[in-house]
Parts: structure tokens; C-alpha cells; sequence
């Protein structure tokens, strides 16, 4: 059924129709919709689910893990101080390969206290061992939660939707909400093999030696590795079923592209614009969305990008003394790949400054008008 | 007439509280108050977390710290070390307080660092939309409580006396004279003193249980209002949802600064650990 929902809302409807067995959840703006929905879904007794707003995100996530740990399909959602109070347990989540899924509306980081979008509350969890998607419409967003659990109970991992603040959160845009039936068919009952039950007692986070720890780690490593193929694997799926096409990345008129714009979240759909304005006046110009972050599709961009002219990386977010995120992670990936095309890096619309058309043309601009950067980060629209 | 105005930072005004929300009325008993101590502006701290009851700072002209959420207390801990000499006086909403800086709240008061805590408690997370909090009466529609929050509220005067807090008051924004008493007398308390000031958030909890306007949910506070005095004959059962207020506690206890001021001298005099 076709249904007008703003991002929030299509959050909760994908946790609702991926029957989440516990919520716990704190508010906190611009996320509060996606908990005040679900538990007026599950107060109604649409969804048979145990819901919580407990003290803080700490908690939101412990409790995650707790009941995800007893073997129940588990959600949450955040955003910005939020998410950076989870970090802790976002670590134990992860190592302790919990498949919790979670929706975070990425929203810039205090202080400079703002609740407008950028990447950097999600980004600086970058090294927390989750799997992270950056989604551009709300389709998508509902589509990722259902997938995000398949995917996640598949290869033991907790994976993280991440959406741009009010540009997605709080926008209404038509959405096909798929059927109950064809979900259960797609996401079975969430039934591991490892759990806490009383009738057969384990032990959960004991005390490790360095004998096992590094081998934690390689594991913890091999199955973020391996789900490159099981994303593309749950992808497939997912299409036979509801008839939409996901992965790790997203090209938009690449085929015959000589130049890149190079993106994640929802600039790539404006960009949209100016690519196709571009193309009007014969500029070869395509779109190479970055859809998973972690694990890093660094082999699948360096074959989009192989035999390229240029590549422009668009980010929203900082790594501070360095560049933008997207840009550091991809100029490494080429390196051993031998790939020395001009890749530039532009830093725009922190703290939500708007990011329209005109900007993306002057970023085409500045790339065509240069033979090769000649800094890590080129500022757009800073007031200096 | 007080010199009230050198407390104001009006540079920053219009204030931005919904028009007849009670955090006006405990701005103002705190700048009266001031007005009234003569204290300088310039030796004042005023510390909040995040909430509607965080923006209180941004209006003071004095030294001013928002922080975030649930925190308030433990960024003002560091600055009263470093700056002894300032006074300092730290806004919280009932979320900021109870839920996200609970802990924090129970070690200042156990702690007894010389600190004015006034916790804005208007029921409800007011600044994200109307979430249920720790101290939402039973029964209470919230945005995450549809059919009426089912929790057991805290009792902030009763935690704030078990952990050891060494001034406790409460009041209501109905009775502002009582509240400024209270304020003054926090202020002129040495030690951790908390003031716990129940506040009207009629747009975000009133409006989703028929107390939509300011004067209901003012008068809904007033009907819930019980002086200590005549509360001491009441059964527990009857003050349960009651608002008790007046002066709970105060008593001397030897302050934190002044017992580590003492400790650091024993250890530099002697070099010896106690035996
Ligand atoms: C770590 C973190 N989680 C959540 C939030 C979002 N948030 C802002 S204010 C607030 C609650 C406000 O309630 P309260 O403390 O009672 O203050 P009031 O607005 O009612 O004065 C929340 C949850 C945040 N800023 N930081
Ligand atoms: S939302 Fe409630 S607490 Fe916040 S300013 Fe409005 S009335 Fe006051
Ligand atoms: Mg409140």
C-alpha cells in the first residue's frame, strides 16, 4: 500500500512490520517521532512488543542488549548526543555480535548546541564494529530496517540506518509499505543459536586473556568482511520479493560518465539535479552514492570509479586535521589499486547549511577548472 | 526597588518560553533573588543541561555554562573546584535531574559541595515534545505514554534528603514569594542545597490532559498543593500525589571544598596517610 510518511514514521513502520520483540528508546529531537509512533503501535496491540523509555541512551542500548541477548529481536532509535552517549555500549553491542538493529537521524554534534543534520554523530562511530548504512529517500528507509535485520541476524552484527535530519526525518514523501505476509516471508522469526535461556545456562561477556582476544577481533573482522556478500546476497532477496534494488553502492548515470560526483545521504539526491543539467549541455557526469559505510566498499569504488577523468567526494561531516570522512576513506582505497585520478574533496553544509543545486554546480566547477586538488579539503560556503 | 536589571542579559530577550509557561516565574524569583543578596555578577556561575529549563542561563548577565543533557551538575562540580570563590547555581529540568543525570544528582548531594541546584520539575520533557519522565503523575497521557503513564513517580525532596543533600525545599510557580524565600534561603545555605520548583508545562503535558491553557494547569497545581505543616497530619496514602512544599532539611554538614581544603593540608603538613 502506497502511504505518505515522513522519515520517522517510515522508521517505525519498518520496525513494526520487522515485529520487534523490545524498544528501548530515549527522546531526543529530531529522532522523538520514531518512539512516540511505536508506542502508540504497541499500546494499540498492533505489534506485540515490549516497550520502554528509559533514563537515557545508555540504558536504550543496554537494554537492547539484554534482550537481544535472550534472543529477541531488538530496536532502537537516536541521534547525535544521543548516540555519542551510547558509545560505549555500542562497542559491547557489536563485539558481543548482537544483531540489533537502530535508526539514527544524523544531526550535528554540540557544542554549537543545533539540531540540524550533518554525519559526524554516526561517523566518529565509525571504528565501533556496526554495520552502517547512509540512505537518501524514505523508501529506503523503511526498506533498510527490514533489510538491516536480515542482514544482521545473517552475519551477527548490529546495523545502523542512518538518515539526514528534517531533510528525511521530518518529510513526508510517498512510500510503498509492504505487506505483512511478504515480510515474514522475507524475515523469519529471529531464533539464534546463542542465547541466554534458562533452560540451557551460558555464560555472556566473561573474562578474556590475550590468548582469544585477537581472535575475537579477526572474527569480529572476517564477519564485517563477509558481509559485503551477504549485503549484495540479502539485496537480491529482497528484490525478488518487493521488486526494489539495493547495495552497497548506488550509480546514477555512470555508465558512459567520464567525471563523478561522488556522495551519501540525501545530496545525492540533489545532485540528481545538477547531473542531469550537466548532461543537457553534454557533460559526462555521473553519481556514485556510497549506501554502506561499514563495511567500506573500497574494491566496489575503485572499480566504479576505474577509467574515470575525475571524481568529486562530497561531504557532509570532518575529521578534524584531516578531511572529509568519505574523501580519506576513498583516496586510501584506490592507492593499492594503483588509481591516481584527481580526487577532490569538498567539505559543505555542516550543521545543516543548506545544500541546494547551485552549490553542487559550483563544486562541478571548481573540479573541471582544476587539474588535481592541491588540498585535503576544499571549504564550500565557509565565511572565512 | 531592586537593582534587578544587571542580572539581565537583554541583549538575548525575548525570553523563549511559551507565553504563560512557569519557567518565567523561576527566572524571576532567581534574579530577584540576586537583586536582593547584591551578590556581583561577575562572581556568579549560573549552569544548566538541556531542556526548556536549559535556556535559563542564556538570559542572566552573569558567567553562564549550558551544557549538555543530564551533565549540568558535574560540569559545575569542576568549576567550583577550580573557582571556589564563585557561587554557583545550576538549573535542571525533572528529565535533566531524575532520568539522564540521576546518578549525579545522588553524589552532589551525598558529596555536599557548596552548589544551589533548582530543578525545574514540570512534570514532563518539555523542550523534546512531551515524553513521560520521572516525576509524570500516574495516569498521565504523554507522547510515549498514549493511554496513561503507568510508572511510579519519584520523589525528588525524599531522594534529595536520603542521599544527603544538607538544604531541601519545594515549592510552585503559584506561590512565587515562597519560592523566592526558598531560593534566598538555598543561596545562603553553605553546601549542596535543592530546590525543587513545580512548574506548569501546559503546551507539551496539559494539553493532552485537558489542562491546556496556563490558568488550569496553574490552578491543577494549586488544588495539589499542601504546606508541610498541615501535610505532617496527613497519611502517605493522601500526600502520594500531592505537592508538599516548604523547607525539608537544613542542617550543617562539613562542606566538600572545605574538608579536601583540609585534607590536602594534612597531607602537605605530614606526608603521611592516616593510620
Ligand atoms: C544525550 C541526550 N539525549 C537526549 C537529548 C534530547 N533532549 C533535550 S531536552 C530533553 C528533555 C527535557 O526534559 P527536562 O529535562 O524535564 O527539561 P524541560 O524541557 O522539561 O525543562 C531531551 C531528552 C539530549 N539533548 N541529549
Ligand atoms: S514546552 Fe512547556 S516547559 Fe517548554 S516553554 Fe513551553 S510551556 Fe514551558
Ligand atoms: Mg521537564
Amino acid at each position: 500500500m502506497r502511504k505518505l510518511l515522513m522519515g520517522n514514521h517510515a522508521i517505525s513502520v519498518g520496525a513494526t512490520l520487522s515485529r520487534v520483540q523490545v524498544i528501548a528508546a530515549y527522546p531526543i529531537t529530531p529522532q522523538t517521532q520514531v518512539v512516540e509512533m511505536l508506542s502508540e503501535i504497541v499500546a494499540d496491540g498492533k505489534l506485540n512488543a515490549e516497550f520502554i523509555k528509559v533514563e537515557s541512551e545508555h540504558s536504550a542500548m543496554a537494554a537492547c542488549i539484554g534482550a537481544s541477548t535472550t534472543g529477541a529481536r531488538a530496536f532502537t532509535a537516536t541521534s547525535a548526543q544521543g548516540l555519542l552517549l551510547m558509545h560505549e555500549l555500542l562497542h559491547w553491542a557489536a563485539h558481543g555480535r548482537l544483531p540489533i538493529v537502530m535508526a539514527n537521524v544524523n544531526r550535528a554534534v554540540a557544542p554549537g548546541w543545533t539540531i540540524w543534520t550533518d554525519q559526524n554523530d554516526s561517523l566518529s562511530q565509525r571504528d565501533t564494529g556496526w554495520i552502517q548504512f547512509y540512505v537518501a529517500d524514505n523508501q529506503e528507509v523503511l526498506d533498510t530496517i527490514i533489510l538491516g535485520y536480515k542482514l544482521a541476524e545473517k552475519v551477527h552484527l548490529p546495523v545502523m540506518v542512518n538518515l539526514d535530519a528534517f531533510v528525511l526525518s521530518h518529510t513526508y514523501e510517498a512510500v510503498e509499505v509492504p505487506d505483512q505476509e511478504k515480510v515474514d516471508a522475507f524475515l523469519p522469526p529471529f531464533n539464534p543459536e546463542w542465547k541466554m535461556d534458562v533452560k540451557n545456562p551460558r555464560a555472556f561477556g566473561g573474562l578474556t586473556s590475550s590468548d582469544v582476544y585477537m581472535e575475537f577481533q579477526y572474527n569480529h573482522h572476517e564477519a564485517m568482511e563477509q558481509s559485503k556478500k551477504v549485503i549484495a546476497e540479502t539485496c537480491g532477496e529482497f528484490e525478488k520479493i518487493f521488486g526494489r534494488k539495493y547495495g552497497l553502492l548506488e550509480e546514477y548515470r555512470m555508465e558512459d560518465s567520464e567525471y563523478v560526483m561522488v556522495t551519501s545521504g540525501t545530496i545525492s539526491k540533489t545532485s540528481r539535479i545538477v547531473v542531469d543539467e550537466l548532461r543537457e549541455k553534454g557533460v559526462k557526469i555521473g553519481i556514485l552514492r556510497v549506501r554502506t559505510f561499514r563495511p567500506f566498499p573500497g574494491e566496489e569504488i575503485a572499480a566504479a570509479l576505474a577509467g574515470k577523468k575525475k571524481a568529486f567526494v562530497i561531504d557532509r561531516n570532518i575529521s578534524y586535521g584531516k578531511s572529509g570522512i568519505f574523501y580519506d576513506e576513498i583516496k586510501g582505497a584506490l592507492y593499492n589499486k594503483g588509481m591516481n585520478l584527481p580526487l577532490f574533496g569538498f567539505v559543505i553544509g555542516l550543521g545543516g547549511r543548506d545544500v541546494t543545486p547551485a552549490h553542487l554546480h559550483e563544486i562541478v566547477d571548481y573540479g573541471m577548472k582544476h587539474d588535481r586538488p592541491t588540498e585535503e579539503i576544499i571549504w564550500m560556503g565557509v565565511k572565512k | 526597588m531592586l537593582d534587578y536589571e544587571k542580572y539581565l542579559r537583554t541583549r538575548t530577550f525575548p525570553l523563549p518560553w511559551c507565553p504563560g509557561c512557569g519557567i518565567g516565574t523561576i527566572f524571576k524569583a532567581t534574579v530577584m533573588v540576586f537583586a536582593k543578596l547584591g551578590w556581583n555578577p561577575d562572581d556568579l556561575l549560573v549552569v544548566s543541561g538541556i531542556g526548556c529549563s536549559g535556556r535559563l542561563p542564556t538570559y542572566f548577565n552573569t558567567n553562564t555554562l549550558h551544557t549538555t543533557h543530564g551533565r549540568a551538575l558535574t560540569f559545575a562540580t569542576g568549576a567550583k573546584l577550580a573557582q571556589p570563590e564563585k557561587k554557583v547555581v545550576v538549573f535542571s529540568g525533572d528529565g535533566d535531574a531524575l532520568a539522564i543525570g540521576g546518578n549525579h544528582f545522588i553524589h552532589a548531594c551525598r558529596r555536599n559541595l557548596d552548589i544551589k541546584y533548582i530543578i525545574v520539575n514540570n512534570c514532563i520533557y518539555g523542550m523534546t515534545g512531551g515524553q513521560v519522565s520521572p516525576t509524570t503523575p500516574g495516569g498521565f497521557v504523554t507522547t510515549t505514554t498514549p493511554y496513561g503513564n503507568s510508572e511510579p513517580h519519584f520523589n525528588t525532596v525524599e531522594m534529595a534528603k536520603a542521599a544527603g543533600a544538607t538544604y531541601v525545599a519545594r515549592e510552585t510557580v503559584n506561590r512565587p514569594r515562597q519560592l523566592q524565600t526558598v531560593i534566598e534561603n538555598a543561596f545562603l545555605h553553605k553546601g549542596f542545597s535543592v530546590v525543587e520548583a513545580i512548574s506548569n508545562c501546559h503546551i507539551n503535558l496539559g494539553r493532552r490532559n485537558k489542562l491546556r491553557h496556563p490558568i488550569p494547569m496553574l490552578k491543577w497545581i494549586e488544588e495539589l498543593t499542601v504546606p508541610l505543616a498541615k501535610a505532617k497530619d496527613m497519611t502517605p496514602e493522601e500526600l502520594e500525589k500531592r505537592f508538599v512544599v516548604g523547607e525539608f532539611v537544613k542542617r550543617d554538614r562539613p562542606e566538600y571544598y572545605d574538608i579536601y581544603r583540609e585534607t590536602m593540608k594534612k597531607a602537605q603538613e605530614g606526608g603521611k596517610h592516616a593510620e
